[in-house]
């Protein structure tokens, strides 16, 4: 038969095809997360997170300590200061296992963005200070970046830390104002950029401050959003005192950490595992919830919605799949994690959105109460109507912060595009 | 997991990417596809003859590939350069008749596979709108012989086929998947009817009609009635292969609008300084990973049971035909007045782009069966 041609001329050796399938050892360590995750991630947790409850201190603290004990907190630390030495496939399996278990997210600011910075920019004694108090939650570290004049021009940052020397030793005296720090309610830390010099360039005057919010002088105001949640906080700095032994690296250098603290992990940033989640929730719900006598799901226009964003997340799964997998050897996604943020975020919106057009009427009713511990009162309407409006006016934030999607679209002109 | 094609793909690629790049430049494409046959005899053969079409059957069909990869990488390739060629329809009905042919019916695929033998899909009709099950040409069985009557729609390089591969009712109400038998039918059979046309992005197609033809049991492909699975399956290779195919076509246009964009001035500057376009091309970008993602998903579900395949193909030619459409419009858009233009390659890469939504089932009916295959 027609075996002719320069193409059939292949070679007759086994080669490795592309395959969308995590390998055995991949399969193994997911059995062993999964295993982890039945034996020692509380129910009541779960329910909480899966029924879009609000989480305490104490919730995320407990998670946090369960994790630690495991060796699995710090999961993108180096072996030597304690993390568990993952890949980045492992690292992803780790992240969509636990949002699909309904575990509650690990709070970023110590163990995801400082650890990373003062690893790599640390002094020793920073290092050995810090990261064990990170690990057993010795510390509560928020992020001091944006101000109200600094967004997503964040490099313009005002708060100012002038050098001083005094009976007590060398210092800086911090005043300012942070906004939009996350859980800072919470926190007895907070890792700062500040200005150190204004006849530069204005990236090259920015330092990166370790501040302990128990200085006089720090004041945590919060900050309601339209949920109704206490999320973010303002935070002000009046004449605070910082031991120059809190700046990490250089002074003036603290841009390039900034920096290196927004890129350094992102597998996990187009949140596929807990849009799944979502949408296995909104698919439950669409099952119960009746138009025109029929189910929700079987209404064409709303199926039409969910079967849109669900060819979407099959998709995004499959690309952040690829980046991973381009990264697998150990480096790092550029501007490719902007790609997964911008459509990552819009696809959590979307599922967020349909689950709120769900429930029909009963997006309506705020009862706050009910997204409370220990409510026992009678639900208005069906079970998941009291978060639905709630958590989908909540997500809208997912576009804006973490660098807002408009932003990361500028830097995929920049860096992928070339314009 | 693992996102790298093997080697023999790699090479299958460049070779095929090299070969268009110099044999199938813009402007022989253009003569080619505004030419009366519509497509170029020379070409195909040489194609063959690299071993393009074997390269999308199994070795035990004679060839040597035949997995969703090899068909992806093939029409990738393909749409990088407009190919107008009749691939689509060879993959389409070789499948079938690899799937469902007897041993005479399997002799012929050799001459698919050299190119010596051309052949086309008439399953489409006049009221069917992309419905996969609703087949109103009828055949009649009379003792060992059948009548055909019916009429198909836009049969690709229809007036230069050999034979067509054609679904006919034969039991069963209009959309009944039972009931669908399949025909191989020699275009030059008494009763059968060509009337062929251009197309607006390139090469022929035709309307074909069925007046009494009158065929023998050997003109059966599998048995009778039971046709649907089959159909169903080879024109699935064949969703593939356009999705395939509008990726190849997308990267292409993607890389023409952002040459523009770099080198087009006005106000004194390259207009791709200006955000407004930067982020709309930035949009563009995100979506074409997308649509990779899609043809990926398809091309390693072609070998999974039927409702995976088939919601993932579905899931593939929805995106494709979201996607593909606005790549083609804002393409169009981005590069202003000259994108108007048939001298400008990009503009026949919008077309083959819009009218690949319009082949074997468009964004929404692909939506729709994506829903119905999940409640099944």
């Amino acid at each position: 038969m027609a075996r002719t041609g320069p193409l059939s001329a292949h070679s007759d050796t086994e080669q490795p095809a592309m395959d969308l399938n995590f390998t055995p050892e991949e399969e193994a360590f997911r059995a062993d997360v999964l295993a982890f995750l039945r034996d020692r991630l509380p129910q009541r947790l779960a329910d909480k997170v899966h029924g879009g409850r609000r989480l305490t201190r104490d919730d995320m603290a407990e998670w946090h300590a369960i994790l630690n004990a495991q060796g699995w907190l710090a999961n993108h630390w180096p072996k030597e200061y304690g993390g568990p030495d993952w890949n980045s496939v492992q690292k992803f399996i780790f992240e969509n296992e636990c949002a699909l278990a309904g575990a509650p997210r690990v709070v970023p600011f110590g163990v995801n963005m400082l650890g990373p910075v003062l690893i790599k920019y640390g002094s020793e004694a920073q290092k050995r200070h810090w990261l064990p108090r990170i690990l057993d939650g010795s510390d509560w570290w928020c992020q001091g970046y944006s101000e109200p004049g600094a967004g997503s021009d964040l490099a313009s940052v005002k708060t100012s830390a002038v050098r001083g020397i005094d009976a007590q030793g060398e210092h800086y005296i911090v005043n300012g104002q942070k906004t939009w720090t996350t859980l800072g309610h919470y926190a007895n830390m907070i890792f700062c950029l500040v200005r150190t010099a204004t006849d530069v360039r204005k990236q090259e005057g920015i330092s990166f401050l370790l501040i302990d919010m128990n200085t006089p002088g720090v004041e945590v105001r919060p900050i309601i959003t339209l949920d109704g949640e206490h999320e973010v906080n303002e935070v002000f700095f009046t004449d605070v005192r910082v031991p120059t032994a809190n700046l990490v690296g250089e002074e003036n250098k603290g841009w390039t950490y900034a920096k290196y603290l927004l890129t350094y992990e992102r597998t996990n940033i187009a949140g596929v595992g807990f849009s799944v989640a979502a949408f296995n929730c909104l698919r439950n719900i669409a099952a119960k919830q009746r138009r025109n006598g029929k189910p929700l799901a079987q209404d064409p226009a709303f199926a039409a919605r969910m079967a849109r964003v669900e060819i979407d997340l099959e998709n995004m799964k499959t690309t952040n799949l690829r980046v991973i997998a381009a990264v697998a050897g150990g480096g790092v996604p550029g501007a490719e994690s902007s790609m997964l943020k911008i459509r990552g975020t819009e696809i959590r919106q979307e599922i967020s959105s349909l689950t709120r057009r769900a429930m029909g009427q009963y997006a309506q009713p705020f009862v706050e109460e009910a997204l409370h511990d220990g409510f026992e009162g009678t639900p208005v309407g069906p079970d998941e109507a009291a978060s639905a409006a709630s958590l989908y006016f909540n997500n809208r934030k997912l576009s804006i912060f973490g660098g807002s999607n408009e932003i990361q679209k500028n830097i995929i002109s920049k860096m992928i595009l070339g314009l | 997991m693992n996102f790298q094609h093997t080697e023999d793909r790699r090479m299958l690629a460049d070779t095929l990417n090299r070969f268009v790049t110099e044999q199938y430049r813009f402007d022989t494409r253009d003569r080619i596809a505004r030419s009366v046959q519509g497509f170029s005899s020379d070409l195909w053969n040489r194609f063959a003859e690299l071993g393009v079409i074997g390269a999308l059957f199994d070795e035990a069909d004679g060839g040597f590939g035949g997995g969703g990869f090899d068909i992806a990488v093939v029409f990738e390739s393909l749409g990088r350069g407009l190919v107008v060629e009749p691939f689509l329809d060879t993959l389409i009905v070789g499948r079938a008749i690899a799937l469902s042919g007897n041993d005479a019916q399997r002799a012929t695929l050799g001459a698919l596979i050299d190119g010596s033998r051309i052949v086309a899909l008439a399953h489409g009709e006049p009221d069917s709108h992309y419905e996969l099950s609703r087949v109103t040409t009828r055949a009649q069985r009379s003792g060992d012989m059948w009548q055909l009557n019916g009429a198909k729609a836009v049969v690709q390089h229809g007036e230069h086929a050999s034979h067509f591969l054609v679904s006919a009712r034969t039991a069963g109400a209009d959309d009944a998947q039972e009931g669908v038998t399949l025909f191989l039918v020699p275009r030059d059979a008494k009763g059968v009817g060509v009337r062929g046309y251009r197309k607006i992005d390139g090469g022929r197609a035709a309307e074909v009609t069925f007046d009494n033809v009158t065929l023998g049991g050997d003109a059966l492909l599998g048995a009778a009635g039971v046709g649907f699975a089959t159909l169903e399956y080879a024109i699935g290779c064949g969703v593939l292969a356009l999705c395939a195919e509008a990726l190849g076509a997308m990267d292409v246009a993607k890389d023409h609008t952002l040459d523009y964009l770099r080198t087009r001035k006005q106000f004194g500057v390259p207009i791709g300084s200006f955000q407004a376009l930067q982020h709309r091309m930035a949009d563009l970008l995100l979506e074409i990973e997308q649509a990779r993602s899609a043809v990926i998903n398809a091309a390693a579900a072609l070998g999974a049971e039927r409702r995976v395949r088939e919601r993932a193909l579905s899931a593939a030619k929805y995106s494709i035909g979201r996607i593909g459409t606005r790549v083609a419009e804002e393409c169009i858009q981005l590069h202003g007045g000259i994108g108007m233009t048939w001298e400008l390659p990009l503009a026949h890469y919008a077309k083959r782009l819009v009218m690949i939504d319009h082949q074997l089932g468009d964004e929404d009916h692909h939506l729709e069966r994506f829903v119905a295959l999940g409640a099944a």
